[in-house]
């Protein structure tokens, strides 16, 4: 993700490149700004940039309305992540069990979430569920749906991050000894947990984004704060788009978070330190030796 | 299990709507998907920074906003379609950052060897990005698609929120009438596992034919 691998299709442009591709940027520069008078002209003439409209905005008690919504928002996620991120964990390590039915039963969880839509999770907390008394808070009737459902993915990036590291970690801890229970917390967990990172900061993006959907459920985060502002001032487009901003911000300095995690993190690129394998050992002559033990291995895997 | 077959013409309409949606905004999404993917590779600044920015702008925002601002507040400006248009027109947008993304990525992972080979036969950057690199990357990337389609099927369920009528508005709908939500939502959601299982057995079945084996 870095901001210099796109240099693979080109070099450093010679002259002539260099005046063709400044023409071509001042192009692309002057199409972007004719689609933005358009736009301009557009909500000029509708009177939609008229200060009236917008004035509303420069007042206290309106942000406050709105980053009340936004602190809820947050609130939401940080619920649902609160649940998602040890149960997820809980799949994930449950996923590579060598027991079965525990694989099984987890397997069948993570493929089941990733697969409905967390909307209908939705509407059956708030249709179906109190058709049989149970009549969840607005708060747990949009958190309880989006916790279930994030599980699943935080499970497949916890499992990911398991599966990527050095298989000889897993052999070492069983070879010293260690449970596989213990294996994995005191060996394998401790490193996976650092490598995805910063997988799970860029998936809170995603949560927080789901966190919209307590448009539905009525619940006073950020995006029904919106609507309900709109209702109440008769300023749609200027509320949304004041919105959209407020989602732009947050969840794009958290997704440069992740990025910088992500390009900081020295295990991400594994490759770099990991010993190169002298070619004789991929020779097919010396392979057929070692093979014993890994069968063994395998039997232990069950 | 009666309520699903009494309903069931409502519920396959449903489905059905759901279907229209994803196949008409995966088409759009990987058009514009490509292109940005394209944009964001180019050696014209302005124009990654623009691809750069549109990735930034649909990602970050939710889908649920983008789908309110086009359906209620950008009537007030004019610009204004039929409902299922403009729920497609924001799935195609809002999935393209995701697909230009996939497709960026499978790019990155095409060998160096390949542009320099076709640079160096005098190609064009656009020539070696459509007749070398893209067809390469573009068969690399056939599982992140397919991912990126799971997901839009599943966004797909956020058009009934601004009152598109597909299946899980149908399936709403039918609970709402008669009152037995666990038949009708378990029914909704086996036929999402049924279009999301379809659309991963088929990018594995084509995975498989257009890999590049080296």
């Amino acid at each position: 993700m870095s901001q210099h691998e796109s240099t693979v299709l080109f070099d450093a442009p010679g002259p002539r490149a260099q005046r063709r591709q400044r023409i071509l940027s001042v192009a692309v520069g002057i199409a972007g700004l004719a689609l933005l008078a358009v736009a301009v002209h557009r909500f000029a003439e509708r009177g939609q940039l008229d200060s009236a409209k917008w004035e509303p905005f420069t007042a206290w008690g309106t942000w406050r309305f709105l980053l009340n919504g936004a602190w809820y928002s947050l609130l939401a996620a940080a619920g649902a992540a609160a649940i998602a991120g040890p149960l997820g964990l809980l799949l994930a390590v449950g996923r590579l069990s060598p027991r079965r039915a525990v694989r099984w039963a987890a397997g069948a969880y993570v493929e089941i979430m990733r697969t409905v839509p967390v909307l209908l999770l939705i509407y059956i907390t708030l249709f179906a569920l109190p058709q049989y008394g149970v009549n969840l808070s607005l708060y747990w009737k949009l958190v309880a749906p989006l916790a279930l459902s994030t599980a699943a993915s935080t499970a497949e990036i916890f499992r990911a991050g398991l599966l990527s590291l050095d298989r000889g970690q897993r052999e070492a801890g069983l070879s010293l000894g260690l449970t596989n229970g213990r294996t994995m917390r005191l060996i394998l967990l401790p490193q996976a947990l650092r490598r995805v990172i910063p997988s799970l900061v860029s998936q809170s993006v995603g949560l927080i984004k789901d966190t919209s959907l307590g448009y539905i459920v009525s619940y006073y985060e950020l995006l029904f704060s919106a609507q309900v502002y709109a209702t109440y001032s008769h300023l749609l487009i200027q509320t949304f788009l004041v919105v959209a901003a407020v989602y732009l911000v947050v969840n794009g300095s958290l997704s440069k978070l992740g990025r910088e995690l992500q390009r900081r993190d020295p295990s991400a690129r594994p490759r770099l330190r990991r010993a190169p394998v002298p070619p004789a050992l991929t020779d097919p002559a010396t392979v057929a030796p070692p093979r014993p033990p890994v069968d063994s291995l395998q039997g232990d895997e069950r | 299990m009666s309520v699903l077959t009494q309903h069931l013409p409502q519920l396959l309409d449903g489905l059905l709507s759901t279907c229209l949606l994803m196949v008409l905004s995966f088409a759009g999404s990987l058009a514009i998907g490509v292109l940005v993917a394209a944009a964001r590779v180019s050696p014209v600044r302005s124009l990654r920074a623009a691809a750069t920015g549109y990735v930034e702008l649909f990602q970050n925002i939710p889908l649920l906003v983008w789908l309110l601002l086009f359906v209620f507040a950008l009537p007030e400006v004019g610009v204004i379609f039929p409902l299922f248009t403009t729920a497609v027109i924001v799935l195609a947008l809002y999935e393209a950052a995701y697909m230009a993304e996939a497709i960026r990525s499978g790019i990155n992972s095409v060998g160096r060897g390949q542009a320099e080979a076709a640079r160096s036969l005098g190609l064009t950057t656009p020539q070696t990005l459509r007749h070398v690199v893209l067809p390469q990357a573009l068969r690399s990337v056939v599982q992140p698609i397919g991912n990126v389609l799971i997901a839009l099927t599943m966004n797909t369920s956020l058009a009934a929120a601004v009152g598109v009528v597909e299946l899980t508005h149908a399936a709403n709908e039918v609970n709402l009438a008669e009152a037995q939500p666990i038949p009708v939502f378990v029914g909704a959601g086996l036929a999402y596992m049924a279009v999301t299982l379809t659309i991963g057995l088929t990018t594995g079945l084509i995975e498989r034919k257009v890999a590049i084996v080296r």
